[in-house]
């Protein structure tokens, strides 16, 4: 397609059951689905002639603890030919499992396996659903709202026992979270101005 | 007579000189083939985008250049570009050129580094030596501009840190002129070399289409003869008014990406001496007292300026509801921020697309039925810095 206008029309008339919500922001197109729609919709991006959404460029997840569907996926795919990118989303519960990407990206596996390692989520249908950038035995999952900044435990020496082992954190003052509560509003007025 | 077939399991790294930091690559070995390669990443993990979330945008910005510690500038681009487009920022065009000028000397420290260290990974030293005494010279560039060689936390939303300081342009374009020359000494020593094309040619070879599957970028697309960079296809800052050429590879081979990024560099020569030529004069960050910290002379006299320094440094500024992906054309291939702001000063969400972490991903594709001497090869040409990938 050639314009982010045609583009999210056509998307909307091919996979319109499909489709939640869609709307164009920062030179990109942003989709809302529902989960079970995932792998109709990027196999269609992906070898659709008019859309050739052939790279994955980065899956993730959002934590939102106090919503009831608490983790947001996102994906992000780029299409070379017509230069456009796009962002799919949807949301899930704590302890859904959704399907793997890998049968149609095959650099799904480790984005996978990080959103796994940081989330917790789980992935039907992965290859090697292992964490990747935490430490062997490690036990939580660090990019969850809940999870504390300075983690549970500590790693040094020990002359003693001759090998490395592994403690609760003990920290001499605990790391502060200032609220600046202010009443000062921020930059929307550039908006407004331009607006005017 | 059947032979029992023996497969042996080998420990490459965590601490190998040619792993190019902290890589645990398992590799399984049929005599000297490699049959498997298992990366075990995440060594250098310090947590990046968690403390992120906990930092006002101005605090967030040093932590980009621990990254891809070795091209320190093109990273915080990414995050100055996102946070500009959400606040719809105007930023300077002399800030645009110091941005762009600073980014191609990040590109040159970057492949210099890799050029260099992959020769010494197949058995060239001098290159190395060669190579990292006009790094050294590059990086006191970046000493002079922001104060620091490495860890240079100098571009802001709005433009940059500090105006270039009296004599360092004219100083760039000196180097400007020298550095072709070492460039060929630098090809003297490698292109034409018979060891180094036989441990670079037609090896760890990635098809077109394989290295969009594996959502390679940079070097490792073009190398592989997709002509795709962004900063010719989404052009940010002053790129669309720059002349340059995108070199791009024919058989996806590691010479292929080490010509590539031989001739990057020159290219970015071109750009810097271009940028400098039409550097324009006026302000380097916005003048907007709600983004940018007043001048230090304001601040002894007015008021306003003292508020706005004081909130600038203790609360920061807000960034309002928003999600953005931006990306930038790093050394290394596209780095990403994908950014949620919630309307406070600090982001909800930060996820950093570090172009590594895909290549990494790949190895086991690239190296297998490959010789075991070809791991640092392959591994030297794929540009892998673990800042980036373990984040």
């Amino acid at each position: 397609m050639k314009n982010l206008q045609d583009l999210e029309k056509y998307i909307n008339s091919e996979l319109s059951s499909k489709i939640n919500n869609s709307f164009i922001k920062h030179d990109c197109v942003y989709l809302n689905i529902d989960h079970d729609e995932l792998i109709d919709v990027t196999s269609f991006l992906k070898t659709n002639n008019e859309t050739k959404f052939r790279q994955l460029i980065e899956i993730t997840a959002v934590d939102y603890p106090e919503n009831e569907n608490r983790f947001k996926i996102v994906y992000l795919l780029l299409s070379h030919e017509y230069n456009q990118r796009i962002i799919i989303d949807y949301s899930i519960k704590e302890k859904d499992s959704i399907t793997s990407l890998t049968s149609i990206f095959p650099s799904a596996n480790w984005m996978e396996r990080e959103v796994f390692d940081m989330y917790g989520i789980n992935f039907k249908n992965h290859p090697d659903l292992r964490r990747i950038l935490t430490d062997y035995g490690f036990e939580g999952h660090p990019l969850r709202k809940d999870f504390p900044l300075t983690g549970h435990n500590e790693v040094r020496y020990s002359e003693e026992q001759k090998k490395v082992i592994y403690e609760p954190v003990k920290l001499e003052q605990n790391y502060r979270n200032f609220d600046y509560e202010s009443p000062w509003e921020g930059t929307k007025y550039i908006k407004e101005i331009k607006k005017s | 007579m059947t032979k029992e077939k023996k497969t042996l399991n080998l420990n490459f790294g965590p601490q190998h000189p040619a792993a190019h930091g902290v890589l645990r690559l398992i590799l399984q070995l049929d005599g000297e083939v490699v049959e498997k390669a298992d990366p075990h990443i995440g060594l250098l993990h310090r947590g990046t985008e968690k403390l992120i979330e906990n930092k006002t945008y101005i605090q967030a910005v040093p932590y980009f250049d621990r990254l891809d510690y070795v091209a320190p500038m093109n990273q915080e681009h990414a995050f100055a570009l996102a946070i500009e487009k959400i606040l719809e920022i105007e930023v300077p065009e002399r800030a645009k050129y110091i941005r762009v000028i600073f980014c191609e000397i990040g590109r040159i420290l970057s492949h210099i580094l890799n050029v260099t260290t992959q020769a010494m990974d197949v058995g060239a030293l001098t290159p190395t030596l060669w190579g990292f005494e006009e790094r050294e010279k590059l990086m006191g560039f970046y000493e002079r501009v922001s104060g620091s060689r490495l860890h240079a936390n100098y571009f802001r939303a709005g433009g940059v840190h500090k105006d270039l300081p009296a004599g360092l342009d004219s100083d760039i374009d000196e180097f400007c002129n020298k550095f072709p020359k070492i460039i060929d000494d630098l090809e003297t020593l490698l292109t034409d070399n018979r060891i180094f094309k036989q441990r670079n040619v037609d090896i760890g070879i990635v098809s077109k289409q394989d290295a969009l599957d594996y959502s390679f970028s940079g070097v490792m697309l073009r190398g592989s003869g997709v002509a795709w960079d962004l900063r010719r296809s989404q052009p940010y800052d002053c790129y669309d008014a720059l002349e340059f050429k995108i070199p791009v590879g024919k058989n996806g081979d590691c010479y292929d990406r080490y010509l590539c990024r031989i001739e990057e560099m020159r290219e970015s020569v071109k750009i810097i001496k271009q940028c400098l030529q039409n550097l324009p004069k006026g302000p380097i960050k916005t003048e907007d007292g709600k983004i940018s910290p007043p001048p230090k002379k304001e601040i002894k006299q007015s008021m306003e300026a003292l508020i706005h320094h004081f909130k600038l440094f203790t609360e920061g500024y807000r960034v309002e509801k928003d999600e953005i992906y931006t990306a930038v054309e790093a050394p290394k291939g596209e780095f990403g921020v994908y950014l949620i702001s919630d309307g406070t000063s600090k982001p909800y969400k930060c996820k950093i697309r570090a172009p590594g972490f895909t290549h990494l991903q790949a190895m086991d594709y690239l190296i297998k039925g490959h010789m075991l001497a070809d791991v640092p090869a392959v591994l030297g040409s794929m540009d892998i810095v673990f800042g980036e990938v373990d984040r």
